[in-house]
């Protein structure tokens, strides 16, 4: 193994706010009705086949991966948006209960920020009517101490740096730029006084100029208002600039999970080596690129599911060290690498990087 | 070296209910033979514009104004027949989100097929066989032919799209967003095909996106677009490490490299939101927003493209071959 230095502090983990333990999530298959009277079935799609991860206060992480891989199923569990098949999900070391009603309070703490800020406001409503929405949705009336809505909508549009609040409250969405929606809709996040805000995307829809404020605001809201924040993105330059972990997926799975520094510089995954060998840059277009499209959650494959792919396997590597019939027969979990991060690959018990 | 493309003075202002919208404001720029050129800036900066342009592809009503010059010959001044001709022979476009471009109930080989017919370059089965081999050049295998749209994914289809662009072997092919809509490890496939053809045919191109990282990967030179002017082009590398220009080091910041601690935890972005056409501010375009800005300079000054480097130019005051300006620190 190589003996580069990885400038990487020890991280300093709150206590844990959100708890997945291994989470599954299956999706039924569909066929046709003349198919299904003959009696075919089509397989289930696992898009979350045993997840476990920890969300602490105040950390930034990142859930990164190609698309089907299931980040964002995994995202919208813990947002108490889907039933998990089988895991459980605990936010503050109680399980989340499963019935609509009793999911209320908790879905107040966890709040969702989308990809594309137009389609997730209502152009017919005001700026006003949209940040006080989710506050009348949950029956708030007047704050902890004892503000009025207008003042809590006030409040959630100047922490999203909407400011003076005032010039915005009776503007329509179509009005507004798209940096400026996107704070809109980080706004009536905060409205609620959440402890944890999911992000799918926050920024892939928005101009590259405008997408370093929206992280900015992240940040400092982690800052200083201690939530936590999960961004579901498939971009890895993006999780190099704001997250404190990064937690990469494959078919289900987390493939990888560490401190930013130490994923991202020395990936000890060939999935995540191959995910930073595509991030574009000068003259790089010689770079190994995986072949073959997302593989196909009805469809994982045995052993290892990214033994197919694996430029380890494919060049031999994996035959030379021993690990092939491994690789291809053995189904394996995250173990930690010795450092902070944690992979599930057959190199990592050999200490081979990949 | 003969230019494929060459823009003189190109204007385009498009017509609306609130009157005129100027969407680019005067653009120079020529496409050598086998050269690949990257436009970028934000949306509504003009970039698509100028594709759309290009094969007089705008909405009725639209005035365009200036010199387009494909391989010598003005398209602005084109008869229609004319015109017919040299859309997808002369000059194709690969659109952005082009797999939903594709008709859903036809084969996609007969859609291939149909420009080529269209264009009296083969007959039905001559054409077949040029499809075949088109789809092989892409990278799909020839049975592909009688596949519907659905029966493909996303990245195959963009592949079908490449295939069309290059169906009557065009002297410039327009690649608008060809990859935005495509999962990162299919976007670095697609990128290194259409690198790959364009090597291997020694196309001209013209590469259109809003993301400087995958710009600079496929471009030869690139051109940077602001509030519909370009305000700064040069060599790809070179503009994109060492920008001369403001906006195209905030454009360029954008897209960190992993690695780097300066930017780690520091995401940069610009302040404000992009000028509105019907309403650019005076002066420098970008001055509201930049970060170096020359308080009584940039606001009353319109830079022009002035040398900034090594076959490089900048509009900005801060160009090393900017003229001497009044009230400019110096």
């Amino acid at each position: 193994m190589s003996e580069t230095q990885i400038e990487s502090k020890p991280l300093e983990l709150g206590p844990p706010v959100v708890e997945v333990r291994d989470l599954e999530v299956n999706f039924k298959g569909r066929v046709g009705l003349i198919a299904g009277l003959r009696g075919h079935k089509a397989p289930d799609a696992k898009a979350v086949d045993g997840v476990s991860l920890t969300l602490h206060e105040g950390e930034v992480l990142a859930l990164a991966g190609e698309s089907g891989c299931g980040k964002t199923t995994t995202a919208r569990a813990i947002m108490g948006l889907l039933t998990p098949d089988a895991g459980q999900i605990l936010f503050q070391g109680e399980p989340l209960p499963t019935s609509t009603r009793a999911l209320r309070p908790y879905r107040r703490q966890v709040q969702m920020v989308f990809q594309d800020p137009t389609g997730s406001l209502n152009p017919r409503s005001t700026i006003y009517e949209i940040v006080a929405e989710g506050l009348r949705i949950h029956g708030i009336t007047q704050g902890p101490n004892g503000e009025t809505e207008e003042q809590l909508v006030a409040r959630a549009l100047s922490r999203a740096g909407m400011r003076p609040p005032e010039r915005f409250v009776m503007l329509y969405p179509h009005e507004l730029s798209g940096g400026q929606r996107q704070r809109i809709v980080i706004a009536s996040a905060l409205a609620l006084d959440p402890k944890i805000i999911v992000a799918d995307e926050p920024v892939s829809n928005l101009d590259a100029s405008v997408r370093g404020e929206i992280l900015a605001l992240l940040l400092k809201l982690r800052d200083e208002l201690k939530i936590s924040i999960l961004i579901v993105t498939h971009d890895l330059g993006l999780a190099w600039t704001v997250s404190d972990r990064v937690a990469v997926m494959y078919l289900g799975r987390v493939v990888e999970i560490g401190p930013t520094e130490l994923v991202l510089q020395r990936p000890r995954h060939p999935y995540t080596r191959a995910l930073l060998d595509v991030v574009p840059e000068a003259g790089g277009v010689n770079r190994p690129i995986l072949q073959g499209e997302p593989p196909d959650p009805t469809r994982i494959p045995p052993g290892c599911r990214f033994h197919p792919r694996c430029p380890t396997v494919a060049s031999g590597r994996a035959r030379e060290l021993g690990i092939e019939g491994r690789c291809t027969g053995e189904d394996l979990q995250l173990s930690p690498t010795g450092e902070e991060n944690f992979a599930a690959c057959h190199l990592v018990e050999l200490n081979q990087l990949p | 070296m003969s230019n494929v493309l060459e823009l003189r003075d190109l204007r385009v202002t498009y017509h609306t209910q609130g009157g005129g919208v100027p969407a680019v404001r005067g653009v120079d720029l020529t496409v050598g033979t086998g050269e690949v050129v990257g436009l970028a800036g934000e949306s509504g900066c003009g970039k698509s514009t100028i594709a759309a342009a290009i094969l007089r592809l705008l909405p009725a009503g639209t005035k365009t104004e200036g010199e387009i010059l494909l391989n010598g010959e003005d398209v602005l001044k084109m008869s229609a027949a004319k015109l017919r001709a040299v859309r997808w022979a002369g000059a194709s476009i690969i659109f952005q989100g082009a797999m939903h471009s594709l008709n859903p109930v036809r084969r996609v080989g007969e859609q291939i097929a149909e420009a080529i017919i269209v264009h009296g370059q083969a007959n039905e089965r001559e054409a077949k066989v040029r499809v075949g081999a088109l789809l092989e050049q892409v990278g799909l295998p020839s049975r592909r032919i009688d596949d519907y749209p659905h029966e493909l994914s996303g990245g195959q289809k963009q592949r079908v799209m490449i295939a069309m662009a290059l169906a009557c072997n065009p002297s410039l092919v327009i690649a608008d967003e060809p990859t935005t809509a495509l999962d990162v490890m299919v976007q670095a496939q697609v990128l290194k095909l259409l690198k790959e053809l364009q090597r291997d045919l020694g196309l001209s191109m013209v590469f259109i996106t809003h993301d400087l990282s995958v710009l600079v990967e496929v471009s030869d030179r690139l051109a940077i677009m602001y509030a519909g002017k370009i305000i700064e082009d040069g060599p790809a590398e070179l503009v994109f490490h060492s920008a001369t220009h403001p906006y195209t080091k905030a454009l360029a910041a954008a897209f960190p490299e992993i690695g780097d601690m300066r930017f780690r935890g520091k995401p940069s972005g610009l302040g404000g939101d992009p000028p509105d056409p019907q309403n650019v501010p005076p002066g420098c375009p970008f001055h509201p927003r930049c970060a170096e800005v020359v308080e009584g300079v940039c606001d009353r000054i319109e830079p022009a493209l002035w040398v900034s480097g090594a076959n490089s130019h900048a509009a900005c005051v801060h160009a090393s071959g900017a003229p001497a300006l009044e009230g400019m620190p110096r």
